[in-house]
């Protein structure tokens, strides 16, 4: 399957196998009416065996870490005037702020609702993520 | 400015110096009857808990200060729609401490995070309530002159109780600590307490649904109430209620050195037969409570002033 390369914009790469539709939906993807989006998934990978991909054709502000926390694995490629300028691997971020919403029905951001949402990071090991206000695991 | 949210939130060696500070509050009382002269509690409690607030109001007192009372969230600005943040802002203006309650998990952060002044959490929800388990830890260190080598079991509901939770947490930082963890198989402790609390930390620990079988070796028994509405059905609530009634008969299993503990309040899960035993400690830890409760707002108070 051929995808036309990019001029300038950003490909999310080595993202692990069936991420790729969370990783859309959190980045906000969905709503960019003007800007083409391809979403491969399955791609065959020497690394990975297969892994999803997607690509942006736009250089547009991205929230790592939100891609950090679908999916450490994925890495950033940076793309301008078709040439490489940059290649992130991203990693776990320890806090998320607004990428998430604690589900908790008696938490207090439940209630007040210009509260930040914000998660920290507790356990790297099986990555998991904890409301800071009531500590439920984000899921 | 350092709130305390959580009993993590103190290191070891902050709770140490607390329990140091208590016990010199307990020896010399006159020493520290003025010490929180000219400064002012507010206990903000949104949901009803005379006896914390009280006990919060009487620590102060006997610290010299005053104390600001909002004990009925319907009266208060909250009603009206006031964000606890608004409420952490405003308050600041009037006091120099505040002890909060609210039914909310979290909202205790919340406010510490936009005050301008110490927050204590007196409880959020079924979240935390540090100031139980300094209760806890004073009754422990006063009895037994120790945190390290005991066996401690904590008995009935486990799944819900945010005191077993928090205690644990407290006593998994010090060394050779044992627990015994006795509960029906529907209130068990959460897995993510024990994988991220005693699993991670390499901290013995076993679980088993007989407290006869489990008394002979506790140095500590942890009492908390097993409630109805916790059960799936009726008739589950039933088998199972009278075994974690501890009674005379069930004392008479533990250990002379043994000594019982329970938040409180009861309702029926320590007979008032077991009240006389000198092992039962309970009423203790209300006191020692109040203590504790002094030596944090005093710790607060002068590192907020530094």
């Amino acid at each position: 399957m051929n995808i036309d390369s990019i001029h300038t914009g950003i490909v999310i790469d080595h993202i692990t196998a069936g991420r790729s539709m969370r990783l859309y939906e959190l980045l906000g993807l969905g709503s960019l009416h003007d800007v083409s989006v391809a979403i491969i998934q399955n791609a065959v990978s020497r690394k990975m065996g297969r892994k999803d991909i997607i690509k942006i054709d736009a250089d547009i502000p991205v929230n790592f870490d939100v891609i950090g926390y679908v999916d450490p694995s994925a890495t950033v490629n940076i793309i301008r005037d078709g040439q490489l300028v940059e290649k992130r691997e991203i990693g776990m971020p320890e806090t998320l702020r607004n990428v998430i919403r604690c589900k908790n029905p008696r938490c207090i951001t439940s209630t007040e609702q210009e509260l930040d949402h914000v998660f920290k990071l507790t356990d790297r090991r099986h990555e998991v993520y904890r409301c800071i206000y009531c500590e439920t695991k984000a899921n | 400015m350092k709130s305390v949210i959580d009993i993590l939130d103190l290191s070891v060696e902050e709770l140490d110096a607390l329990i140091a500070t208590a016990e010199d509050i307990i020896a010399n009382p006159a020493k520290y009857a003025e010490k929180c002269h000219g400064k002012k509690l507010a206990t903000l409690f949104f949901e009803p808990s005379t006896r914390t607030r009280m006990s919060f109001e009487a620590a102060m007192y006997e610290l010299g200060g005053n104390v600001l009372s909002m004990t009925d969230a319907a009266s208060s600005s909250a009603s009206k729609g006031e964000s606890v943040a608004d409420t952490a802002k405003v308050i600041s203006c009037y006091a120099d401490i505040i002890a909060m309650r609210h039914p909310k998990e979290g909202a205790a952060l919340v406010a510490a995070n936009n005050a301008t002044i110490p927050v204590i959490n007196a409880g959020d929800g079924g979240h935390c309530h540090p100031t139980q388990t300094l209760a806890d830890l004073l009754t422990i260190w006063r009895e037994k002159k120790r945190f390290s080598g005991l066996t401690v079991g904590l008995c009935g509901d486990l799944k819900f109780g945010r005191t077993v939770h928090s205690l644990i947490n407290a006593l998994s930082r010090y060394e050779d600590m044992h627990f015994v963890l006795i509960s029906p198989t529907e209130l068990k402790l959460p897995s993510y307490v024990k994988e991220e609390s005693l699993k991670a930390k390499g901290i013995p620990y076993r679980q088993t649904t007989s407290l006869e079988e489990a008394m002979p070796e506790l140095d500590v028994l942890y009492m908390t109430r097993v409630q109805k509405e916790r059960f799936f059905n009726e008739e589950d609530y039933l088998r199972l209620k009278d075994s974690y009634i501890l009674d005379p008969a069930k004392m008479n299993l533990g250990r002379e050195d043994l000594i019982v503990m329970h938040p409180l309040p009861r309702v029926n899960e320590i007979s008032v037969a077991v009240d006389k035993d000198p092992r039962a400690c309970y009423f203790k830890q209300v006191l020692n409570g109040k203590y504790m409760r002094m030596a944090l707002i005093l710790k607060l108070l002068e590192e907020a002033a530094s």
